[in-house]
């Protein structure tokens, strides 16, 4: 499974462009980091208050008042800043972040998402993801393309959305696809799936890119 | 003088009280403040913070503690207790969008009447609200959130209560310095004064400085 978290992350990262502000979600979103193309410099913002954040510190070097928005110890970069949660979400709704990749449970064919609550079994929140959809000037999915076999990619989101068509692409095991005002689009795939795998896996209808590309894999870090 | 110890901290909670508690995943959180706060004993409280915290960290502990009646906060998800207590029925919790929340909050200490944001549109969080058009733009209406006593954090306080924060302990805690009515401050460290160029809370926010006792 981590082999597949980090390939998916290894091909986001092929959408960073240089001076890209971008803000990372928890889990496979963050992963994305660890694979900035050579020669491109993106600054990375943390909604609990920080820009530039950095790697994670050295053993013995964590600064306990220094976290990104997992709680987990970070750095802050030269030329960084810290600032507090209302000047946080400004920069996030006021479209001053360029790129925000998010994990999901459910993507449907209008661009909603749905991936802050399970009713009744699981309600962690929304966090700060509904802000970041609705601001981010891009919205990527990364995540796996099915749950225990089930599709994630649907016509219709069956838990409660949060937001409302506000997702520009997904990026899954399977291939790269973007959403269009007539559906899904898939515009890479990766070579170990067919096409016919791919639409098994997926309850929308996929619409195929006429140049349909080999999912990029692999890069100079 | 604004300088208290923990016990006349302690002495100035009752139940039913209104606490907003500065910090995100309880960095920014004070812990000797929590700490008075269990020790109090005093419940139904209503706790507005960025998240549960930790099962025994941050508002962690007052939840573990059933202190709180209702929780406000954007998530619970890194605290299993509060989920539980949740399902259960045993705590309130009201979630509401990271950027809404703070901004409630400052509207709160800022005198605005609310604000509109975009956040929310489209999901179950704009049920029961006022919807707005402002240059074909579909915005909630979300009202001001105050509290009788905000809980602050700072890393060097001065005599005055001018309080500049560490690296992201900032968070929540300037703008519930604002939004309540009587706001507490424990120093990490405290200074005689402090350069104005660089202060992040200005002293007439902080009513207390809270020390331990003698």
């Amino acid at each position: 499974m981590n082999n597949i978290k980090d390939m998916i992350a290894r091909r986001v990262a092929l959408e960073l462009k240089d001076g890209d502000v971008v803000n990372l979600g928890i889990g496979l979103p963050t992963l994305v980091a660890n694979y900035v193309p050579k020669g491109i410099n993106v600054f990375f913002q943390s909604e609990n208050g920080l820009i530039n954040l950095g790697p994670k510190p050295e053993a013995g070097e964590e600064d306990p008042d220094l976290t990104n928005a997992g709680g987990q110890p970070v750095t802050i970069l030269p030329g960084g800043a810290f600032f507090d949660s209302a000047l946080s979400f400004s920069i996030i709704r006021g479209h001053h972040v360029d790129l925000t990749v998010l994990g999901s449970l459910q993507v449907d064919e209008k661009g909603n998402i749905a991936n802050w609550i399970i009713p009744n079994k699981m309600v962690p929140g929304m966090g700060g993801a509904m802000d970041l959809l609705v601001g981010a000037k891009k919205v990527i999915v990364a995540m796996s393309h099915t749950n225990k076999g089930k599709p994630k990619i649907l016509k219709k989101c069956s838990l409660p959305l949060t937001a409302k068509g506000e997702v520009d692409m997904i990026f899954t095991e399977m291939g790269v696809m973007e959403i269009t005002p007539y559906g899904i689009r898939l515009i890479e795939i990766n070579p170990q799936y067919t096409i016919s795998e791919i639409q098994e896996k997926t309850e929308a209808e996929l619409i195929i890119a006429k140049d349909l590309k080999k999912m990029e894999l692999i890069h100079e870090i | 003088m604004k300088l208290i110890n923990i016990n006349a901290f302690k002495s100035f909670f009752q139940d039913g009280m209104s606490i907003m508690v500065g910090g995100f995943m309880v960095v920014g959180t004070s812990e000797p403040l929590i700490d008075a706060l269990v020790e109090t004993k005093v419940k139904d409280l209503t706790i507005i913070c960025n998240d549960a915290g930790y099962p025994n960290k941050g508002v962690g502990k007052l939840i573990e503690n059933n202190q709180v009646k209702k929780l406000i906060a954007s998530h619970i998800g890194l605290n299993p207790t509060a989920g539980k207590m949740m399902a259960n029925g045993r705590l309130e919790v009201e979630l509401i969008p990271q950027g809404t929340l703070v901004e409630r909050i400052r509207a709160g200490g800022a005198g605005l009447g609310g604000f509109l944001t975009p956040t929310g549109i489209g999901t179950i969080v704009e049920e029961g609200k006022q919807k707005m058009r402002v240059d074909d733009k579909e915005y909630l209406l979300e009202k001001p959130l105050k509290a009788d006593v905000a809980l602050i954090r700072g890393s060097k306080v001065d005599q005055y209560g001018n309080v500049i924060y560490h690296a992201t302990t900032r968070n929540f805690n300037p703008m519930m310095a604002m939004a309540c009515n009587h706001t507490f401050v424990w120093p990490e460290q405290i200074v005689d004064t402090l350069d104005p160029n660089y202060i992040m809370t200005p002293h007439i926010f902080v009513d207390y400085i809270v020390k331990e006792n003698d």
